[in-house]
């Protein structure tokens, strides 16, 4: 379990006040100018060291990805982008980072951008976050005033702007091209890659696209040390990572902890437990709604980090834990995900637009049992047939759920519509 | 150059190549519905998709550059089931009613659902259903068919660069349609049809028509402006039913006008079919003899200097040379082929051609128009002047200027005057074009049929070469004609010979009777009241104004009717190919005048075609070589003029109303109806 000097957040839930001068006494902005003399090198060099993973989803080395902006600007102006656009079902945390610790982020994005020659940076803030984005401009004033933002920003030398920008509320303006697009006043769709948006992003400038919770570590990293980081959780896992655990539990809450914690431990531990203890849990989505679930018999053991959860042929995504104990209507459940990918896949790319109203008319037969039972291999390999094949990640989280309910729960969907059956045999008697 | 391997087939393809185009060169089939040459690169069907060694997905091949080492397989099983995966959530919510679709035929996705589909569907839920879209009176919308590949919306912004279609909602609900559904106001806006692989979008004056298979298709030239679009008639019988572009990269791309695609309905309507003579001040069908009969009484012993022939925008190049020869031979010098008046030298090919021609305008990087609003008089040379406007490998892009009427071109301009003052004072776009490496002049018909259209036209000329656009390589002086007729006339010298006069001065004798007869070769465009007394011959195609004026009428062929030679504004020859035969009695009208020749006593040295055309290459050798422009090797030195400070004006007042056949076409009123409708709303607001 981690301890409490171990941890990064200290004010995420909001039981201290978020002003300036507050996360300064936090220790928020202790020595940003010493970090920025250190180089873009050092800096670089100790986010690789720290083995930090992207936190928004996939889970890719934060160090690596700013290592692929050009050393040297051939003329267009860096860009660095937070992803603030938190809409995976489930996730929560970005937004008590930008409601509690909005400094941590602020003085992130200076020292980011500044690893990667970017004299500006916009956090783009979900559409439905009002009050989150009131209180994170509030946060950039202060630190404007206090000399923090602008030119010589905290006494660095380095000339650095940021701007909120404020979503319309799409979903998939999360995926890191449709944000750019978004953010540059066009319709929220994904681009091609390649290019990345590490050569051609922004205004086609180099730009590098972060989730909020991967930019707002990284000065406590940089401050105390990537051994330190490293020295949490397990090899290739390191550190430590906001867990959003919701549904039947006694205590749904935020919570940091060390990577690779035990699932049941994570639950009982912050959680209050499974509502009606350990044995009535049905399933867990360990990453937010676009992973596939895990049965009892998974969550029994498992460790919350990315590798420990991809063996069991799911993900930690976004650490958005959801619990549903044997209450649940797991089909019914599942179906609510595949209506929330119909409804947000942007129409761009055909396998997506078709494939995910396909799917969800197809689950919401299942709920009611009205189905052959080959249609549930038949829906497979739908979800197989999406998979892999869209320009952008969309159609890849609109089928994994569904998979994950077929590979774990097809005994269920079955009696579902065998009981149909009975119950239509039944009445015809 | 990077060199890879597609189906064990190595490649090499020049560098920025897309996979796609890797493939393709290594012989293999890439089935694909949003891709498409022209247009930039969606990658949204996904129909492209192949595999590609060490990816974990498959691949986009019109989206990925082909890189050096890549192994690429179109045929594995992978490739396979991606494939059949697509077409099958294409066809969920596409409807099956291919029976009743006018794409039936010619449809990409009923060719490549044979090709790469399955044969049954796994599909059990009710299909979406998408309201049609109202886009006006040339494109028909089913948009249930849409698979939303965006071609047209990416055609409207990128080639026509009017961007007024666009897809609204979002996933499945996902629709493709106008602002607010006004109709599409590109003059372009057809090609948005040719485009679309379904059935979303047909053509509604073509709606029902026909099956494409039944249709006869012959390859000839369209007539509706000086460009010469390569076009394809497709007949049924004796009847045209639609017009569609024809490849060609130095002229028309693969796109046509509105103008040229819908205007084949004019061809049926008021269509001049028999000889008429006016007897007793009514015109009566009559017999070719009677016809010509009564021609040869009036012209007897009618002296040479007062009878005239006039030329119109529509004619062939035989005919012309035709006329020329017919009334050269009675002592006529009074021939003009300018019947809008423009003053034309033709004495010089340089100064009255594109010399640029039309696919140089893809290495220009500055252009000044003068006098001429290119979108109405030759919307294809426009849509070239936004292709280059659109390129990036112009340092800090094309320059545009112009002298003229202020009109909405589809890209930015500098507005530097009204007037041919301005040519004098070009202000600071005076050193765009001097520091340019290859700048364009383009002079219009509106500039040249003023009474100073003579001193504009050498302005224009001097002022080419003083800024350099006038060298051994690049030659950037340009005429852009409107009347298809233009250039192949001034190439034949249908210009007043020796005391001649020119139509100005033949409508003045007209009046005052020192002109008795008048030769109207579908010449339409005058003003029929200033031909006062004289007796006039029309020989056309369609009862349009010259035809009512007329005491003779001799039914001619139509550009779908005739084989014949046009030469376009760059200096294009290019064979026109009979598609159906001439109403009635009509007949070719160079056959005509070789006829009429014989009762006149002046018998024509030609018999047939071959013939004709032959003459046509003695008087100018460069008839012989088709679809190549003959050099100019010289350009003239022009007198200077007194300048008029009037403005410019366009003589294309109305896009869809431009000559004879126009007129007579229901679809070209509807659309010019709907044209001046929306103005006036846009007015009101």
């Amino acid at each position: 379990m981690l301890e409490d000097k171990d941890r990064i957040f200290t004010n995420i839930y909001g039981l201290q006040d978020w002003r300036l001068e507050a996360a300064k006494k936090r220790g928020d902005w202790d020595g940003t100018a010493a970090i920025i003399a250190k180089g873009r090198d050092w800096i670089l060099e100790e986010m690789k060291k720290s083995g930090l993973r992207g936190r928004g989803g996939a889970g890719f080395p934060t160090g690596l990805k700013w290592s692929f902006m050009p050393k040297e600007s051939d003329g267009r102006p860096h860009y660095l982008v937070v992803n603030a656009d938190e809409s995976e079902p489930g996730t929560c945390k970005d937004r008590d980072i930008m409601r509690h610790d909005p400094q941590k982020l602020i003085e992130g994005c200076l020292i980011a951008s500044f690893a990667m020659g970017a004299h500006a940076c916009y956090i783009y803030v979900r559409g439905e976050f009002i009050r989150e984005r009131e209180q994170l401009q509030a946060a950039v004033d202060e630190a404007y005033e206090a000399g923090l933002l602008g030119a010589n920003a905290a006494g660095s030398g380095w000339d650095f702007d940021l701007y909120v920008h404020h979503g319309a509320g799409a979903y998939i303006c999360g995926e890191e091209t449709a944000l750019l697009e978004s953010l540059e006043g066009k319709k929220g769709m994904p681009r091609l890659k390649p290019p990345f948006p590490a050569n051609v992003g922004l205004y086609g400038a180099p730009t590098t696209v972060n989730n909020v919770e991967s930019i707002a570590v990284a000065p406590t990293i940089l401050r105390r040390g990537a051994d330190w980081f490293a020295s949490l959780g397990r090899p290739n896992n390191t550190g430590t990572k906001l867990f959003c655990i919701s549904g039947h539990v006694n205590k749904p809450c935020n919570v940091e902890e060390e990577m690779g914690i035990p699932l049941k431990e994570l639950l009982e531990k912050h959680a209050g437990g499974v509502r009606g203890g350990w044995d009535n849990l049905l399933a867990v989505i360990p990453g937010g709604s676009s992973v596939p679930l895990l049965p009892k018999s998974i969550c029994d053991d498992v460790l919350m980090d990315f590798d420990s959860l991809k063996a069991v042929q799911s993900g930690l995504g976004t650490a958005a834990v959801i619990v549903m104990d044997k209450s649940t209507d797991v089909i019914k459940a599942i179906a609510r995900l595949s209506a929330f990918y119909k409804h947000e896949s942007c129409g761009q790319c055909t396998p997506c637009r078709e494939g995910t109203g396909w799917m969800w008319r197809v689950m919401e037969r299942l709920v009611a049992g009205e189905a052959e039972v080959e249609e549930i291999d038949m829906l497979l390999d739908v979800t197989k047939r999406v998979e892999g094949h869209t320009i952008c990640a969309l159609g890849d989280a609109a089928a994994w759920p569904v998979q994950g309910l077929i590979r774990h729960f097809r005994g269920t969907i079955e009696e579902r519509i065998a009981a149909k059956r009975g119950g239509a045999a039944r009445a015809a008697e | 150059m990077p060199k890879l391997t597609v189906d064990g087939i190595e490649v090499e393809v020049e560098a920025g190549a897309t996979l796609l185009q890797a493939c393709e060169e290594a012989g293999a089939e890439i089935p694909r519905f949003c891709y498409h040459e022209r247009l930039s690169i969606a990658g949204n069907c996904r129909m492209c998709l192949v595999e590609v060694e060490k990816s974990p997905k498959p691949v986009a091949s019109c989206a990925m550059p082909a890189g050096d080492g890549m192994v690429v397989s179109t045929k594995s099983e992978q490739v396979k089931r991606a494939r059949e995966g697509v077409m099958e959530f294409l066809l969920i919510n596409h409807p099956l009613d291919c029976p009743i679709c006018d794409q039936g035929g010619e449809c990409d996705l009923q060719d490549q659902s044979m090709a790469y589909g399955v044969d049954g569907s796994r599909f059990h839920e009710n299909k979406r259903a998408v309201e049609e879209k109202y886009m006006g009176p040339l494109v028909k919308t089913v948009m249930t068919r849409c698979i939303h590949c965006t071609r047209c919306i990416r055609f409207s912004q990128e080639v026509a660069g009017v961007p007024e279609l666009g897809a609204i909602g979002r996933g499945e609900d996902m629709e493709i349609t106008t602002y607010l559904e006004h109709a599409l106001t590109s003059e372009l806006s057809a090609n948005v049809v040719d485009l679309c692989p379904v059935g979303a979008l047909t053509f509604r004056p073509f709606a029902y028509t026909a099956r494409p298979w039944e249709l006869k298709k012959t390859e000839s030239i369209d007539v509706m402006d000086a460009v010469g679009s390569n076009i394809r008639v497709d007949a049924r019988g004796p009847e045209v039913m639609r017009i569609l572009p024809r490849l060609n990269d130095d002229v028309n791309e693969e796109w046509i006008s509105d103008k040229t695609r819908f205007v084949w309905d004019g061809l049926k309507m008021q269509r001049l079919d028999t000889p008429f003579v006016r007897i007793n001040g009514r015109l009566q069908p009559a017999t070719w003899e009677e016809a010509f009969a009564a021609i040869a009484a009036r012209l007897k012993d009618v002296d040479g200097s007062r009878i005239a022939a006039i030329a119109g925008d529509l004619a062939c190049a035989e005919s012309m040379k035709a006329l020329k020869d017919l009334y050269t031979s009675l002592g006529c010098t009074s021939i003009d082929c300018r019947q809008d008046g423009a003053k034309l030298d033709a004495s010089n090919r340089g100064a009255y051609l594109f010399n640029t021609t039309i696919a140089g305008i893809e290495e220009a990087d500055a252009i000044l128009l003068v006098g001429t609003d290119p979108r109405k008089e030759a919307a294809i040379i426009n849509a070239r002047i936004l292709k280059r406007a659109r390129q990036k490998d112009v340092e800090g892009g094309l320059k545009v200027g112009v002298i003229g009427p202020r009109n909405d071109l589809t890209y930015d301009y500098d507005y530097i005057g009204a007037g041919p003052q301005s040519l004098k004072d070009l202000g600071s776009f005076g050193d765009v074009l001097k520091n340019a490496a290859r700048p364009m002049i383009v002079i219009g018909q509106g500039a040249l049929t003023r009474k100073d259209g003579a001193a504009v036209l050498a302005e224009a000329l001097a002022l080419a070469k003083s800024v350099g656009a006038i060298t051994d390589e690049w030659n950037g002086f340009n005429v852009l004609h409107t009347a298809a007729a233009r250039v192949a006339g001034l190439d034949l010298g249908l210009v007043p010979g020796e005391g001649g006069r020119d139509v100005e001065g033949i409508l003045e004798g007209a009046s005052s009777g020192e002109i008795e007869v008048v030769h109207l070769l579908g010449a339409d465009e005058i003003d029929m009241n200033r031909l006062g007394k004289a007796f006039v011959i029309y020989q056309g195609t369609h009862g349009d104004a010259g035809a009512h004026r007329a005491d003779v009428i001799l039914p001619g062929a139509a550009y779908t009717e005739k084989n014949a030679t046009w030469v376009n504004t760059e200096g294009r020859v290019q064979l026109g190919r009979r598609a159906v035969f001439p109403p009635g009695s009509a007949r070719e009208d160079w056959a005509i005048l070789r006829a009429l020749s014989g009762v006149l006593g002046k018998t024509l040295p030609y018999d047939d075609l071959d013939a004709i055309r032959a003459a046509m290459e003695a008087d100018a050798p460069h008839f012989a070589m088709s679809d190549v422009i003959a050099p100019v090797t010289e350009m003239p030195s022009l007198p200077q003029g007194e300048l008029d400070a009037a403005p410019f004006e366009t003589p294309v007042r109305d896009f869809f109303m431009t000559n004879p056949v126009a007129r007579a076409s229901a679809v070209m009123a509807e659309c010019s109806a709907g044209r001046a409708a929306a103005a006036r709303i846009q007015a009101a607001e």
